[in-house]
């Protein structure tokens, strides 16, 4: 298949994998920014496959895994009532808030329908006048623009029963994050291609700059990988701290004009909390003024939900890079994606449940190393 | 935040008081409630074969006995219906311990309302592939329940076949060396349901492939040593290879490179975030083959309509049993696991 196969191309792996073995010199902590990028890399085996003086760490770029907990007990708590036809992205069902997930929802009556694109909610609003249908608006810069699309269209089409939840992330006040921490390991990102592709890569030139790091915008399948590890580490062994683009097939500088002009009409920036992470400052999406009758946290009135989380597994370890699924005790045990403890555990992008479904801790390191079958 | 993140997790989500969907996925979830529940209130020694069918002694003759229900929505898709896979599916289950394929049964439960229009292009449905499947359904039910008590028609087909003298094949026979041949491409039946499903419509191509497979396993069993078949449905090819390796205490390894995927059946997938490794099949085998008589039967399976696309994908091992592992297409080395649960289109 056309842009595909290129990319997963054995030869050419292993001509970048060999390139990679003559340029280092010493270990380096690499991060990959994205859960795409995290499940590329285990589906795919490339930590594996490259030389041990790499580490890549898995970073927090999963928009499932990040949803706060306050928020999917809000969004349960909107799904619970009748009359609503709850919509949302189909690895969301799975998240368990503090009494369940979506699914137990939908066993227990609720109605949840899966969308591939939030435009959709608006034709089950359409063709059910009598029910209040809201979209669960999550994710990065990369679902941004559909999500706000769907606030416009509803507001265009004066389709009044319809709202978004929204609990939009933003990847640059992470990285900052992850830099400050007094415990930071990472001296290198792989960056976010799909979120760079919305956003372009102009506001990672002040993080490059700030803090001395090489920034490679990444894409997500093998070959795009390793041409980023590629880059990051001939920045490193050279000294070097520089924004590239790892992927110019789908970004561009400036990213996606059309995409960002919807975004800024319809949401601004806010602060927001993380699961796993807590509070970041201005690391969110919500609606503007001008849109707050789409809001569904006032419409439904569960603004007013709160939910402590317990501290009981280590994804915040993780989604800063500090520590490895494996590293966890409760991985695989008491933690596996039926009874997931903790944020990297509940979405399939998510790197401890990206561990799991690859078997990651059915087999030692050294039997799954190339050519040992 | 600069100094301290804070750390925090939900509480675990251990309780399953109500099924969920996940209980019927094929998956972990499925496995759980067979192992949990079915099994020890019915145990005895052919169902705790964990086979798709029974095969048992009658007076001389050997039968395979088996059942299914069909709740597929919608009713009508791309390369068939309902009533189709209903016919196929019980034909392939029975199939699959190389029994020839004799009598069906076949029960409906309908929806109030259901249009009589699409009730009768289902059951005529079923006539045509029951013909073309040389079995002939000789007893049903009809039930009928109010509106909001059935989503439009659920249909039960049972089967009995004739298993041939000498035959033996079970999830549990398989040898180390065995040769793993799967019959063509994979995914096209699931990725053609998904593409006219509600709220993931998407144009295509993409056809179910819902076919009978006896005569292929016919033309196989003629030539050489079979000794496991599985026809990879719910769940996908990756199911059927995780639950042969359980059952025949054998690892397995296959080739990514290997297992064909139609262009279109991968855009979608590729599209969805679905591995097609997970996805149903209605018209396909996975055959677990002595390595001495595999190029036989694969020159035997390549001569017929429905096994014109098979290939060799791996083998069966005597290392890591249980599981299995699969190269992936630049040579790294993933393990393929019974997935907990179904697969959800991701978000991005």
């Amino acid at each position: 298949m056309k842009y595909l196969d290129e990319y997963r191309d054995q030869r050419v792996a292993g001509n970048l994998i060999e390139e990679i073995k003559r340029t280092i010199t010493r270990p380096w902590v690499l991060m990959e920014v994205c859960g795409g990028q995290t499940h590329s890399i285990v589906k795919y085996g490339l930590d594996r496959l490259l030389p041990e003086q790499v580490e890549l760490v898995h970073g927090p770029g999963c928009p499932v895994c990040v949803t706060s907990l306050e928020t999917i007990d809000r969004a349960h708590a909107i799904a619970r009532m009748p009359d609503v036809i709850f919509c949302s992205f189909g690895d969301m069902l799975r998240v368990p808030g503090t009494h369940g997930d979506l699914f137990k929802i939908k066993s227990e009556g609720g109605i949840v329908r899966v969308v591939y694109s939030p435009l959709d909610c608006l034709k089950i609003a359409r063709a059910n006048p009598d029910k209040q249908v809201v979209f669960f608006a999550i994710g990065f810069e990369t679902t941004a623009p559909a999500n706000a699309m769907s606030v416009w269209e509803a507001r265009r089409h004066g389709i009044t029963n319809f709202s978004v939840l929204v609990s939009h992330v933003l990847v640059p006040p992470a990285m900052r994050g992850i830099l400050d921490s007094p415990n930071n390991r990472v001296q290198a990102f792989l960056g976010p291609g799909h979120v760079c592709a919305i956003s372009g890569w102009t506001e990672y030139e002040p993080i490059v700059d700030r803090y001395r790091v090489p920034v490679v915008v990444t894409g997500f399948e093998p070959i795009d990988i390793l041409q980023g590890v590629l880059l990051c580490v001939q920045q490193l062994e050279q000294g070097r701290a520089e924004l590239e683009n790892g992927y110019a097939r789908a970004v561009q500088r400036k990213g996606n004009a059309a995409a960002r002009e919807m975004i800024g009409r319809v949401f601004r920036v806010c602060d927001r909390a993380w699961r796993g992470l807590g509070v970041i400052p201005q690391s969110g999406y919500s609606l503007t003024g001008e849109f707050s009758a789409y809001d569904a946290e006032s419409r439904f009135d569960v603004s007013r939900i709160h939910a402590v989380e317990p501290a009981v597994c280590m994804s915040g370890e993780i989604l800063k890079g500090l520590m490895k699924p494996l590293d966890c005790p409760a991985f695989g045990r008491e933690c596996n994606p039926e009874n997931p403890l903790g944020a990297t555990m509940v979405s399939a992008e998510g790197a401890c449940a990206a561990y799991y479904s690859y078997g990651r801790h059915l087999v030692d390191a050294h039997s799954l190393a190339a050519g040992s079958r | 935040m600069n100094k301290d993140f804070v750390l925090s997790c939900p509480v675990p989500v251990t309780d399953r008081k109500h099924i969920v969907m996940g209980h019927g996925s094929g998956g972990k979830l499925s496995a759980q409630l067979v192992r949990d529940l079915f099994l020890p209130a019915f145990d005895n020694e052919y169902l705790r074969k964990l086979d798709d069918q029974a095969v048992f002694q009658a007076g001389t003759s050997r039968l395979a006995f088996t059942t299914d229900s069909f709740v597929v929505t919608p009713l009508f898709f791309p390369g068939g219906n309902i009533g189709e896979l209903a016919v196929n599916g019980t034909v392939n289950d029975l199939a699959m311990s190389g029994a020839r394929p004799l009598f069906l049964s076949a029960a409906f439960i309908i929806e109030e309302g259901l249009a009589f229009e699409e009730l009768s292009l289902v059951v005529q449905a079923m006539g045509k592939a029951a013909r073309a499947a040389g079995v002939s359904i000789v007893t049903g039910d009809t039930k009928v329940v109010g509106k909001g008590s059935a989503d439009k028609l659920f249909i039960t087909t049972s089967g009995v076949g004739l298993v041939p003298d000498g035959i033996s094949i079970s999830a549990s026979n398989v040898q180390p060396g065995d040769d793993i041949i799967i019959s063509g491409s994979i995914a096209d039946h699931g990725m053609a349901v998904m593409s006219v499903r509600e709220g993931l419509e998407f144009e295509g191509s993409i056809l179910s492939d819902t076919a009978p497979l006896h005569e292929l396993v016919g033309a196989m069993i003629a030539t050489g040593a079979v000794h496991a078949l599985r026809d990879p449905t719910r769940g996908g090819l990756a199911t059927s290879l995780c639950e042969v390796a359980s059952a025949s205490a054998i690892g397995i390894e296959i080739e990514a490179n290997k297992v064909l995927v139609r262009e279109d059946v991968r855009g979608a997938c590729e599209v969805l975030g679905l591995d097609p490794m997970f996805v149903a099949n209605e018209g396909k085998l996975v055959a677990f083959v002595a390595r001495d008589s595999s190029a036989a039967v694969l020159e035997a399976m390549l001569r017929t309509r429905s096994g014109s696309d098979a290939r060799v994908i791996g083998r069966a091992v005597e290392k890591h049993a249980g599981m299995v592992l699969m190269k992936t297409e630049i040579g790294g080395t993933r393990i393929v696991e019974l997935p907990f649960n179904e697969q959800l289109p991701r978000i991005c």
